[in-house]
């Protein structure tokens, strides 16, 4: 690809990747939401943190196959309680690193 | 009282303060993204144009591997624009937030949506004291970790061995605290599990990315659908 080229590329992938960022804050905001919209936008983040953890530890890829048993899975774990019994970020990101880097060592 | 700009500082220092694990995360991701972006042939400058002008991780690893297997321009903005797609979510759950906000900050705020710095925003808007400035920080600095460190994987990302000090698991386990943030009652649990189910079998099943918006959008009806239920119940009992 050369450069002329690979710059429209690029000009175009930025584009199809802001409009979806930013056409729902900018429309969305000026205007009064209906409380039923409102509540269903509430669930939204709970969701999509849900979907995005759950194939990354009940998964593998390629090719894409259900999988118990995954350094991530097990990891998950502690990680979970440390975070539901400290509500502490930064803490449940070290512990997290720790297990899973424990884990994978012992593999 | 206190000055503007001991308010402003006070805003920058939240804001990076609640970076720091995305920046974590990111850092390792960047640098592998630039390794790879080396071995396909793309010059650093091209890999610079790419985080700055399109900022979403999982894309950008897509699209340089479909540059290097000289797939088409269209075909690479099409998958970007389905990978991406999940933004328009995000942004809608945002909106809330940012009621009667000027639309030039909106503008600039969406540019660093991604689902890291989206997580952290949530969950710092559901505990208050925070604010637009603050989230600001957060998606700027984030952008700024991950143009740096794809910039420098082009140049250094061979030197450094994968998986030190299991720094993969940084953005899953933020996502799992953040994730906990979010159970707020009974009906968050309830929607969790049921994302968690339809998000492992849509991605069995369905292509890419889908599985993202998809499930949360399922999981989201389900759990709206559910509250509904319950506030029913308890109404005619």
């Amino acid at each position: 690809m050369n450069s002329f080229d690979y710059v429209i590329l690029i000009i175009c992938m930025g584009a199809v990747t802001y409009l979806p960022r930013m056409l729902p804050l900018v429309v969305l905001s000026s205007r009064r939401l209906p409380a039923w919209f409102t509540e269903w936008l509430e669930l939204i983040p709970v969701a999509i943190l849900s979907a995005l953890i759950a194939p990354t530890l009940l998964a593998s890829a390629e090719p894409r196959t259900f999988c118990l048993g995954k350094p991530e899975l097990l990891a998950a774990a502690p990680t979970l309680l440390f975070a539901l019994k400290t509500r502490s970020l930064a803490g449940t990101v070290i512990v997290g690193m720790i297990c899973y880097w424990g884990l994978k060592l012992m593999v | 009282m206190m000055l503007k700009s001991d308010m402003s500082k006070i805003n920058v220092q939240k804001g990076l303060a609640a970076a720091w694990p995305i920046c974590l995360g990111f850092f390792p991701i960047g640098l592998s993204l630039g390794v790879l972006a080396q071995k396909v042939g793309l010059a650093p400058w091209q890999m610079a144009l790419m985080s700055l002008l399109v900022f979403a991780g999982g894309s950008q690893f897509i699209a340089v591997a479909m540059i290097g297997s000289g797939a088409s321009i269209t075909a690479i903005v099409t998958t970007t624009f389905m990978v991406n797609l999940r933004h328009l979510l995000m942004s809608s759950a945002m909106a809330v937030h940012f009621q009667g906000i000027s639309k030039c900050f909106l503008a600039l705020f969406a540019y660093g949506v991604t689902d890291e710095s989206f997580s952290v925003n949530m969950a710092r808007f559901n505990q208050g004291n925070w604010n637009r400035h603050s989230a600001l920080v957060v998606n700027q600095t984030t952008n700024a970790i991950w143009f740096f460190s794809t910039v420098a994987g082009c140049y250094v990302g061979q030197f450094i061995p994968a998986g030190s000090f299991g720094i993969d698991y940084a953005l899953t386990g933020m996502f799992i605290c953040l994730l906990v943030f979010q159970l707020r009652g009974t009906v968050f649990v309830i929607s969790a599990l049921i994302a968690a189910l339809c998000s492992v079998l849509a991605y069995l099943w369905l292509p890419g990315n889908t599985y993202v918006i998809v499930s949360s959008c399922l999981a989201a009806t389900a759990g709206f659908a559910i509250k509904r239920l319950m506030h029913h119940r308890k109404q005619t009992l």
